[in-house]
């Protein structure tokens, strides 16, 4: 069957199982479209929370001494936006691309287990209603960090670290349903023909982060149990009075934590494997490769968490251990982005939304792998950590990495979802701004951390006044202009012209043969896969 | 097979990892506690007791052993090498005492937790009797020597020639009435 009797056939039915009507279609559907958009929606809210926390936090810093708000809240505010940003924007946010384009790239008519889907979804904004709502009890919201150390988090916590335990739990369940959903739908649902290699890199990246967040969301549920009992039911897990150790804590986290990186960057390589095809109007230069690369990415992660873990005290063996390791992933990493640049070889590029955001992420995601590499040097991690150097580092691969594929993504896809033709204008300027303004914010952090600037907190030393001035009005610049992407999202579901089935000419995939918008219902009939017999 | 059962055992799997997951970060905890014991990781003093064999004094060389004491949080007390620093042959058995002092008028119960540093060298102290781990009961105002004799395994390795021995003391007369309140529930329990 063509694609065009698919459209056909489902254009006269396509009253008979439309979406429900009213509120009640958000609260009970298990359509995959619309919980990818309810968490793309979520993830847009508190991206715009977790910014507004990151801007309280870059106006206290425009100059040395305290003007706007206590040291206390100062470091609500540094938790609540790592936690936030981590948590709440950027994991939904590809949770959400994974239910709007997984079912659709691998011909699957849903997710396997829509029923469930809904339940992931709608637990995040109790989860996060609860840790936002910390922010007006009595002691204040958590205070001790994204990466909550004990004792910090326990024995000297605010009262609220009970609510903070269980927001973490939620969340932790939902992405652990989410992950579940996600594998099963690409092992289970894949449409007759579509092989595992023959799977988009998005797909891929999606099925071994998934895989990472079944493997490390339950640790991290471990951890902030161990809290909870610690902080009242009288263990010392991480107390050292009781003969526990507080060193453990960091080892359980990282343990966690450093494949919670991957978790935040793999779906953002298969997104960026997406789109510079597409508009190089080239194959991806080494597809196995990629898929080798993310799979050995996702497995040395495991093997690497004490790099965060340097100065504690850790035997010479250790520190080289996790050191070379750390530093092999360069290798895999390097394939990528020797891939993505040799796709672009010889291509014929243009240069539309979606392309700048890729190129942006494949030219300063290096950049935050490159300082990466700086601090997984052992001996010199000893200078740099607890700086500022690592808020540049892990900025530099988060926002211009991660948020901006995400960025990307939704310029590159929003046409199949509205139906309407992208807003090319506006894209670039919301572009050039948050290109400029994240490189301001960002690049003046390398400087102060290695002149010796301490991260998490609230006043500094004179002589770095200049930098952090500067970082700030860059934050400024970056945090507006992410209005710019609110309005033309909004717009472009408003009004736009008509866009195409394949709204981009070099664009390949099954997402790309139905129409935009795509149906609320697409594949219930599975398409015919090229070159399948 | 069909789909639908294809994916109820494969989420039955990933329900089984992610049970299986969380059971490992709490394994995490013996796990670590036996790294550390056979690496000496976080410097915690695992050998204690008499030495199994007689030991043989290397005279050639001294090891300085430095005592420190820090107190956690809020805890009152008076805590005290008698002589900060020893040099001792490897081999040698060597005595010395903390002085603690509860200079408050309630009676307090208080444990000291040993850490050696450099962590590599814990491994190489041996205590033979020691008050640590031991909970220490102080009366109101009263004073306690806490004997502890230790010796320097004669293998320690040459670049360790210096070796800092720190106790933390901490408060813990809450968490112990709160353990002898529980005792003594459960012993009225026992009675019925
Ligand atoms: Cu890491």
């Amino acid at each position: 069957m063509s694609t065009a009797d698919i459209t056909a056939e489902h254009h006269d039915d396509h009253h008979d199982h439309g979406p429900a009507k009213g509120l009640s279609r958000w609260f009970f559907t298990t359509n995959h479209k619309d919980i990818g958009s309810m968490y793309l929606w979520f993830s847009l809210a508190m991206f715009l929370v977790g910014g507004s926390m990151a801007l309280v936090i870059r106006a206290e810093l425009f100059q040395p001494g305290l003007q706007l708000v206590e040291p206390g809240f100062f470091n609500q505010m540094t938790t609540m936006h790592g936690l936030i940003m981590v948590f709440g924007a950027v994991m939904p946010a590809f949770v959400g691309l994974a239910n709007w384009m997984v079912p659709m790239m691998i011909g699957a008519p849903d997710m396997a287990l829509p029923r469930m889907n809904n339940w992931s979804f709608w637990i995040l904004p109790f989860a996060f209603g609860m840790l936002l709502l910390t922010l007006f009890m009595d002691g204040g919201a958590p205070n001790f960090g994204w990466t909550f150390y004990a004792p910090l988090s326990t024995t000297y916590a605010p009262d609220s670290v009970t609510f903070f335990i269980f927001a973490v739990h939620m969340m932790g369940v939902s992405s652990i349903m989410g992950a579940i959903n996600i594998v099963a739908t690409i092992l289970n649902m894949r449409a007759p023909g579509m092989t595992l290699m023959k799977m988009p890199l998005f797909v891929w990246t999606w099925l071994i982060t998934a895989y990472l967040l079944i493997a490390v969301m339950p640790v991290l549920a471990g951890v902030v149990t161990m809290m909870l009992m610690d902080i009242h039911f009288g263990t010392s897990f991480f107390d050292a009075a009781g003969g526990g150790d507080p060193v453990l804590f960091q080892h359980v986290f990282w343990f966690f934590g450093h494949p919670e990186v991957y978790i935040m960057i793999l779906p953002a390589f298969g997104i960026v494997s997406a789109i510079i095809p597409t508009f190089a109007r080239k194959q991806l230069f080494g597809y196995a490769s990629m898929v080798y690369a993310t799979a050995s990415i996702a497995f040395l992660s495991f093997i690497v968490w004490a790099h965060h873990m340097f100065t504690v005290g850790m035997p010479l063996a250790g520190e080289l251990f996790f050191m070379f390791a750390t530093m092999l992933i360069a290798v895999p990493t390097g394939v990528k982005v020797f891939n993505w640049i040799a796709t672009m070889w010889r291509g014929s590029m243009t240069f539309e939304t979606p392309m700048l955001f890729a190129l942006a992420f494949v030219i300063l995601f290096t950049i935050g792998g490159l300082s990466g590499l700086m601090l997984a040097i052992a001996p010199a991690d000893f200078q740099y950590h607890d700086t500022y150097f690592v808020v540049a580092h892990f900025h530099y691969v988060l926002v211009p990495g991660a948020i901006f594929s995400i960025m990307a993504a939704v310029y590159y896809w929003l046409p199949k979802w509205t139906g309407h033709q992208l807003n090319e204008g506006a894209g670039k300027f919301h572009f050039w701004m948050s290109f400029i303004g994240v490189n301001i914010t960002f690049f003046p952090m390398h400087f102060i951390g290695l002149a010796g600037m301490p991260r998490r907190i609230p006043d500094y030393a004179l002589q770095f006044a200049d930098f952090n001035a500067i970082a700030s009005v860059g934050a400024f610049i970056f945090g507006l202009s992410q209005l710019i992407f609110v309005w033309n999202v909004i717009q472009n579901i408003r009004s736009g012209k008509k866009a195409e089935a394949k709204c981009w000419e070099g664009a390949e995939g099954l997402e790309w043969s139905v129409p935009s918008p795509a149906p609320y219902h697409t594949f219930t009939t599975p398409p015919q896969i090229e070159g399948a017999k | 097979m069909s789909v639908a059962a294809d994916t109820k055992k494969l989420v039955a799997r990933l329900v089984l990892g992610t049970v299986l997951m969380f059971g490992f970060g709490f394994a995490m905890v013996p796990i670590y506690n036996v790294f550390c014991e056979i690496t000496g990781l976080n410097g915690k003093i695992t050998r204690t007791g008499e030495s199994e064999q007689p030991l043989v004094v290397n005279q050639d060389r001294t090891v300085k052993v430095r005592f420190i004491s820090v107190f956690n949080e809020e805890m009152p007390w008076e805590f005290e090498p008698m002589q900060k620093v020893y040099q001792v042959n490897p081999g040698q058995m060597q005595q010395t005492a903390f002085v603690a002092t509860n200079p408050t008028a309630n009676n307090m119960v208080a444990q000291a937790i040993p850490s050696v540093s450099p962590s590599e060298a814990a491994q190489y102290l041996q205590k033979v009797n020691c008050f640590c781990f031991d909970r220490q009961p102080l009366d109101a105002g009263a004073t306690a020597e806490m004997p502890m004799v230790f010796f320097i395994d004669p293998e320690i390795p040459e670049h360790l020639d210096s070796i800092t021995l720190s106790y933390t003391l901490f408060d813990i007369t809450d968490q112990q009435q709160v353990a002898e309140a529980k005792n003594d529930n459960n012993d009225k329990r026992s009675t019925l």
